[in-house]
């Protein structure tokens, strides 16, 4: 591990009994969902970690505890550190507190999240979808969610097909 | 299918101020079909007068599922995606995902695709500051220089025809090097762009850098703080004109960046004459590192010889059995990348560019992550224009340089 993180693992380990792992000289830390907001404040304030780069997700599905894990990559911009957190969140009702007060970028990530992967985060100010059209059912990026194709169409079949193909008829 | 639902203030009440629920104020939409939205944006203004009380952003007109769509596919052929993100940076885009691949299945990359990346990574820089530049003027009535920018965009898409055959998506760098070698015209045809380029930053700057009515406009407008611009995510010039000295290739260099010498442009003023400033001059930065790269480009291979992730050279499949074993099972196949998850960020022409990629030991990503900078910058947009009027709206937007289709993905 990076000398510039050992402290920061340590102290987390400490404070939030996280576990880390380590890949491609990459530091991951495991941290519970109702200690995450306390972990992003202690990180932001105590070892400088201005920039919450990216904020996403991966579905583990069919996995179902932790099904998702919220990913959390942070930069430090005065010791030119990263450091990944994760969240493990349940499959059945998945909810992580609203980061939005310590850094702004969660509000938009955070809509994305709720959008794509259909992950609550309470106390969130704006809880509305965001890149997909409102009224849209489902949550894109798990995995359970088809991404959906075109049946091909022969001449034997063109007619069975061409009935039920969702295509715009006047 | 679902319904077409029509929008009510309801949905918006805790977004906009107590008088507009009264009908003091009035709602506005600018947008998404709107000439100065640089794409399809649509921004839901609640107005005093000309004076813009709140902002609110809708995006997500132009996603297409992009991340989606990577995971189905293998590494190699999820690639070309990622041109289709930002559409103003497409081999900024294939450096970004190529390189995290690269970081996941441990690959070598030989020093002159190194080189030659760097080259064509920063005439990228230039084509995309020049784009932002000529819609920048446009946006200020300023419509003759966007004719010049589009003018020398043109010679950069000729360059990048010249060694991919595609003006913009050129899918031209691939994992582990390059798609082929550059032909010998590349040479000449750089250092002409590099050389004439020169005389033209000059010339844009004689005609706008200190134009009265320019400075009228921009000089003080869509002040965006250190603190905000870090707490919100903006990077990439939109944080240097906020005074924050952070560039990936300066803090992390990656291609051999530490081997050329370039300053980073950083101004203290933040507002949108700080941000013109700062992509003027760093499109003579990146002339700088072209030329410094021209002048030592090493000789040698251009792809890395590991026959596991890199396909043979299209002469030894006629002749060697194993090339044509690998070459079929690399396309029909893919190859298989070690379990595990990495970030890998690059600095694109409007900052961080970030790919998250999560393999389960399969030849498909199982999760591709692309963060890119216009998401972050757009959603800082309500914070900065509040207060001034609908013509500084339009410049702040401009300054920002968004590109909707990396921020919808």
């Amino acid at each position: 591990m990076d000398k510039k993180l050992e402290p920061i693992v340590k102290d987390l380990q400490e404070k939030f009994s996280a576990t880390y792992e380590e890949h491609r000289g990459e530091v991951h830390c495991f941290v519970k969902p109702e200690k995450i907001v306390e972990a992003l404040t202690l990180l932001r304030d105590k070892h400088h970690f201005e920039l919450l780069s990216a904020l996403t997700a991966v579905d583990y599905y069919p996995q179902t505890s932790p099904r998702f894990h919220v990913i959390y990559q942070l930069t430090s911009l005065e010791k030119i550190a990263f450091i990944q957190l994760r969240v493990p969140v349940n499959g059945d009702n998945p909810k992580v507190p609203t980061g939005t007060g310590v850094y702004d970028t969660c509000n938009w990530r955070e809509r994305e999240l709720m959008d794509m992967f259909g992950i609550e985060f309470e106390g969130h100010p704006d809880p509305r979808r965001i890149l997909m059209p409102e009224g849209t059912e489902g949550h894109p990026l798990r995995k359970d969610f088809p991404l959906g194709y075109e049946e091909p169409q022969f001449t034997f079949n063109f007619e069975d097909i061409d009935i039920r193909k969702p295509y715009a008829k006047e | 299918m679902t319904q077409i639902q029509e929008v009510s203030i309801d949905q918006f009440k805790h977004l906009v101020s107590e008088r507009a629920l009264r009908g003091e104020t009035m709602l506005l939409n600018m947008g998404p079909q709107h000439p100065s939205t640089h794409g399809v944006l649509r921004l839901l203004l609640e107005l005093d007068g000309e004076t813009i009380i709140n902002c609110i952003s809708d995006i997500g007109y132009l996603h297409t599922g992009i991340e989606k769509n990577m995971e189905a596919k293998t590494y190699q052929k999820a690639e070309v995606m990622t041109d289709r993100l930002d559409y103003m940076n497409t081999m900024g885009n294939n450096l970004a995902y190529v390189m995290a691949v690269e970081k996941l299945v441990d690959l070598d990359v030989p020093v002159r695709a190194q080189a030659l990346r760097v080259i064509l990574v920063e005439l990228q820089r230039i084509a995309s500051h020049l784009v932002w530049l000529g819609a920048f003027g446009l946006d200020l009535a300023a419509m003759s220089v966007f004719l010049y920018c589009f003018r020398e965009r043109e010679l950069v898409l000729d360059i990048f025809e010249m060694v991919s055959g595609q003006r913009m998506m050129t899918t031209y760098i691939r994992p582990g090097g390059l798609w082929r070698d550059v032909p010998v015209e590349f040479e000449k045809a750089v250092r002409d762009f590099v050389q004439l380029f020169h005389k033209r930053v000059d010339e844009y700057e004689r005609l706008m850098t200190r134009n009265p009515i320019f400075i009228d406009r921009l000089v003080g407008i869509g002040y965006l703080d250190k603190k905000t611009a870090l707490s919100y995510g903006v990077t990439g010039p939109t944080l240097r004109a906020s005074g924050v000295n952070w560039d990936l290739r300066k803090a992390t260099p990656y291609l051999g960046y530490e081997q050329y010498d370039f300053n980073v442009p950083v101004s203290d003023d933040c507002d949108t004459y700080a941000r013109y400033i700062v992509r003027i001059q760093e499109m003579r930065e990146s002339l700088k590192i072209i030329e410094q790269a021209m002048n030592k480009l090493p000789l040698g291979p251009v792809r890395s010889e590991n026959r596991k992730f890199v396909p043979p050279p299209r002469s030894e499949i006629g002749v060697s059995m194993e090339s044509l074993i690998h070459h079929f099972k690399l396309w029909t196949e893919g190859f298989l990348a070690p379990k595990g998850s990495i970030y890998n960020a690059v600095e694109s022409p409007r900052g961080e560019l970030g790919v998250f990629l999560e393999s389960d030991g399969g030849p498909k990503p199982y999760r591709v992550h692309m963060r890119t900078p216009s998401f972050d910058n757009l959603a800082v947009l309500p914070e900065i224009t509040k207060g001034h009027l609908v013509a500084d709206l339009v410049a702040i937007l401009a300054s920002i340089d968004i590109v909707l289709g990396d921020s919808d993905r």
